[in-house]
């Protein structure tokens, strides 16, 4: 592991400065588009591009090679590659000893992940797998970038860490074009997280566990803090059906359209004593509120976005929020005052300054300097300790944040429900271009819903003829958790055997069928993979 | 380094540098119409020439490179002449046989074709081109492509294929025959496009523009820089603001864009912002009916403070929790994981990472 989940490099130079690309289970045409149009240029000025995904996604047409592996199998295929580097001795030793532990035990952990054999787990050629890694190691500078298809597993951490071998096994790291690469999927996402909106952690990483570190934010706010363990999102559905958990407030999320397994999300609502929602709209899960309360949205307020390089940038008010609505800082604020504790009213740019005091990676970050002529918009990119740090674009350029990067050494496994007799089909979950997520920002535009308005599940070609459904047929999708009514687009865009829907629209949403399979550390539910049975209508 | 002068004045440049990259650097203007920096390098409209001494004819500045000793003039009645006679042929391809275009146009105050009119003094063009009324391409729900008031500078052809690379918008055609291909009419379903609207960006007139536009004149807006909403790319853009509501949105350069949107950070970023149907008052649950109803800011907020300080109290920080949202503002989540840490006492805290 390298450290936290972030971007190593920059946009820019992966784009820019790559010889060859691996795209992992992402699909930035459609969730990230406008990096995916710089991939598109990459690719045209002659970059190589590798494609590991399921699907014929549409920046497979452009790739050298196009691993369309079989969802759920990130581990082994990674595992090949490192299996065939280090047959093929396209190892950068110098880097490998210098900066990295644990390669024995890695080395050994691969062994069996030959080509033959991972060809059989996988599902693609093994000539293909040799030619790839043969491509990516041979490369002056090779990125990999990868997407929520490698974490929304029950194994997404070990799909990361197996990843990150690659790159460190091949000196990939700390240098430009290099790296590797989750795109962050909200705005600020990386935001979220580097704000200590995590059970584990305060603000830049900062451990809970760490007893000094706590220490400091206790001096800092003047409170005593909690020191119990707390449970990640997805934990907290199941302890609110144990009563563990009485008690929520939820600020700008719509868990009902967008949490794996909809009908446990809803019996775990129902279940609580108290729900507060803070939202822009009377959403799904604002009906099973006690308390709604309207907040501000992005254009009415002042602040930054982090961006998945970790570049701070600036958010600005551009009109007045309507009616009753207000700012969700001063919201929290008076929440917490009349809960006794005493805090002041402060603007963005003064939180920001509590933020910097309080966090080492943003100490360098004000809204004052985002503002200045100095920086001409272009943000800061943490790590940014102080006033005059101009920031970070590459991560990792002379040691990882916890000195030596670790190997790691994951097994494969497979997905926790395979398709069987009675639910024979695979079902991977996913975005497109024309919506966001529950679509409670988009779906307010009306020439989106006219592009690409209304659930649909895409069926191979073979699996559509074996089940008597034409292209834009009615058909009924069931999974052991429900089912749901969509519209079956028959191509050879999945393999036999699987399909895919995307989770955006309510008339037919893919969550009533996904499970609630977490990942052992991330805890992140296994919306690439379950097992569904499809059918005809009428 | 080459080294030339520009109306006299010495300047140093890399190799390879155009005169128009030389003028810039020493603070020259010379008026374009069909260039865009790194997008679109045609050198077809021909109102950036200048006289290049030895040189028996001008040249167009956005595409002649610079050469050791190269002695420019910009300001010469000869090329000011050309340039003139270049632009009224490109107003008379404009379509300038009405005055009504202007005044109807959704870019007039907007316009590029107006600036360097201005600027040249051209009012209208000598030149009669043979007038043939085509259809307008209006279907796509974003942008339309009126072909009776393109120039054929062919920026938006330079948006699509060198800046978004998506290869759907082209040229037809050549020279004074040229065509733009824009993918909007009847069937634009069947096509590529991924209706970003870079294209329309790139365009300096009325022709290929963003139907939005016809909502509101420039001169009426005000702009405001943040970022997009939508993905983690963090691409910058410019809220078009008229009359305390958001009209519109246009790409900034951005380090993460390059002056580059998708079609959701163009045409999707703000509907949601001023939508009818956003909360515009607290809600309290009636235990008696069981619906929400609206409250009283200080009663919501009482409410609030009381039950999540009753089950705290009661059944320790542990029983509550918060998950905060992952598109709203750093600051925002700054404060909302210390009320959860400091006022809820719980570590209980999370946002939409997962998902």
């Amino acid at each position: 592991m390298l450290g936290s989940g972030a971007m190593t490099n920059s946009i820019e130079d992966v784009t820019r400065e790559a010889d060859v690309i691996m795209l992992v289970g992402s699909n930035p045409e459609e969730a990230h588009p406008v990096i995916g149009m710089q991939i598109r240029a990459a690719a045209e000025r002659g970059c190589r591009l590798i494609v590991v995904d399921p699907r014929d996604i549409g920046l497979a047409k452009r790739a050298d090679i196009h691993l369309k592996l079989r969802p759920g199998t990130n581990v082994a295929f990674a595992n090949c590659m490192v299996n065939v580097l280090l047959r093929e001795g396209l190892v950068d030793e110098e880097f490998v000893r210098e900066r990295t532990e644990g390669v024995e035990i890695m080395s050994a952990t691969v062994r069996d992940y030959t080509p033959e054999r991972v060809e059989d787990i996988c599902g693609v050629d093994q000539r293909d797998l040799v030619a790839a890694a043969k491509m990516y190691g041979t490369a002056k500078a090779a990125a990999i970038v990868y997407c929520l298809g490698v974490t929304e597993h029950s194994t997404g951490t070990d799909g990361v860490m197996a990843l990150s071998n690659i790159a460190m096994i091949t000196g990939n790291l700390g240098r430009r074009g290099g790296g590797v690469n989750p795109l962050r999927g909200q705005n600020n996402v990386q935001g979220a997280c580097d704000m200590g909106a995590g059970p584990d952690d305060l603000t830049g990483y900062q451990k809970v566990a760490d007893p000094e570190a706590l220490r400091r934010f206790e001096r800092a706010w003047g409170v005593e803090l909690p020191r119990e363990r707390g449970l990640k999102a997805t934990e907290c559905f199941p302890a609110m059906l144990s009563g563990k958990v009485r008690g929520l407030f939820l600020f700008g999320e719509d868990p009902v359209r967008t949490d794996a397994d909809t009908g446990h999300v809803i019996r775990a609502l129902e279940a609580l004593e108290f729900l507060v929602v803070d939202d822009l709209f009377l959403t799904e899960t604002a009906a099973y509120a006690d308390v709604v309360l309207p907040g501000c949205a992005y254009a009415e307020k002042e602040g930054t976005f982090t961006n998945t390089e970790r570049r701070v940038q600036r958010v600005r008010k551009a009109v007045d929020a309507p009616g009753g609505a207000r700012p969700d800082t001063e919201i929290f604020t008076e929440v917490m005052n009349r809960m006794g504790y005493e805090q002041p009213r402060l603007a963005p740019a003064e939180i920001m300054e509590e933020i910097a005091a309080v966090t080492p990676t943003y100490g360098g970050v004000s809204h004052a300097r985002l503002d200045s002529r100095e920086l001409g918009g272009r943000g800061l990119q943490w790590p940014c300790p102080n006033a005059s740090h101009p920031g970070t674009p590459i991560l990792h350029a002379r040691e990882f944040s916890r000195g030596v990067g670790a190997f790691s050494t994951p097994s494969y496994r497979p997905s926790a429900e395979l398709p069987d007799e009675d639910y024979p089909l695979m079902l991977t979950t996913g975005r497109i271009l024309y919506q966001y997520n529950a679509c409670a920002m988009t779906g307010r535009t009306e020439g989106l819903g006219e592009i690409a308005g209304g659930s649909f599940i895409e069926l191979n070609d073979r699996d559509a003829k074996a089940l008597g459904v034409a292209d834009g047929d009615r058909v009924r999708v069931w999974s052991r958790r429900g089912s749901i009514e969509t519209r079956a687009r028959v191509s050879g865009k999945t393999n036999p055997g699987q399909t895919w829907m995307p989770f955006h629209f309510q008339d037919g949403n893919s969550n009533w069928l996904t499970i609630a399979a977490l990942d052992r550390t991330s805890k992140t539910p296994e919306f690439k993979v379950c097992a569904v049975r499809v059918e005809k209508v009428g | 380094m080459p080294n030339i002068t520009v109306n006299g004045s010495a300047v140093e440049v890399e190799e390879g540098s155009t005169i128009l990259a030389a003028a810039q650097k020493l603070g020259v203007r010379i008026p374009t119409l069909c260039h865009l920096e790194d997008v679109s390098a045609a050198a077809s409209c021909r109102v950036c020439v200048v006289d290049v001494e030895g040189v028996d004819h001008p040249v167009p500045a956005c595409s002649t490179p610079v050469r050791e000793g190269m002695a420019v003039t910009t300001d010469s009645p000869r090329a000011e002449a050309c340039r003139r006679t270049a632009l009224e042929l490109v107003l008379a391809d404009h379509g300038l046989d009405s005055t009504n275009y202007c005044f109807s146009c959704k870019k007039n105050g907007a316009c590029e074709l107006q600036d360097v009119c201005r600027e040249l003094g051209v009012t209208g063009s000598s030149f009669e081109v043979e007038r043939r009324r085509e259809p307008v391409l209006d279907a796509n729900p974003f942008l339309s492509y009126d072909p009776n008031l393109c120039i054929r500078c062919q920026r938006c052809v330079g948006a699509c294929n060198a800046a978004a690379r998506n290869h759907t918008l082209v040229a037809g055609k050549r020279g004074t025959r040229t065509t733009i291909e824009a993918p909007f009419g009847e069937g634009w379903r069947a096509t590529d496009c991924e209706s970003c609207g870079n294209c329309a960006q790139a365009c300096p007139t009325g022709a290929l523009t963003e139907k939005r536009r016809a909502s509101y004149r420039s001169w009426e807006t005000e702009r405001v820089r943040t970022t997009c909403p939508h993905c983690g790319v963090g691409c910058q853009l410019d809220l078009v603001v008229k009359d305390g509501r958001i009209v519109d949105a246009e790409a900034a350069d951005g380090p993460s864009n390059r002056g580059l949107l998708c079609v959701k950070g163009r045409s999707a970023s703000f509907d949601f912002v001023g939508a009818p149907d956003r909360l515009t008052t607290p809600l309290v649950r009636n235990p008696a009916t069981g619906k929400l109803e609206p409250a009283a800011w200080d009663e919501a907020l009482d409410l609030v403070a009381r039950r999540f300080a009753e089950l705290r109290d009661e059944h320790g920080g542990e029983a509550l929790a918060a998950f905060a949202c992952s598109r709203s503002t750093n600051e925002d989540i700054y404060l909302f994981q210390k009320m959860a840490r400091a006022a809820f006492h719980t570590n209980n805290v999370d946002c939409c990472a997962r998902v």
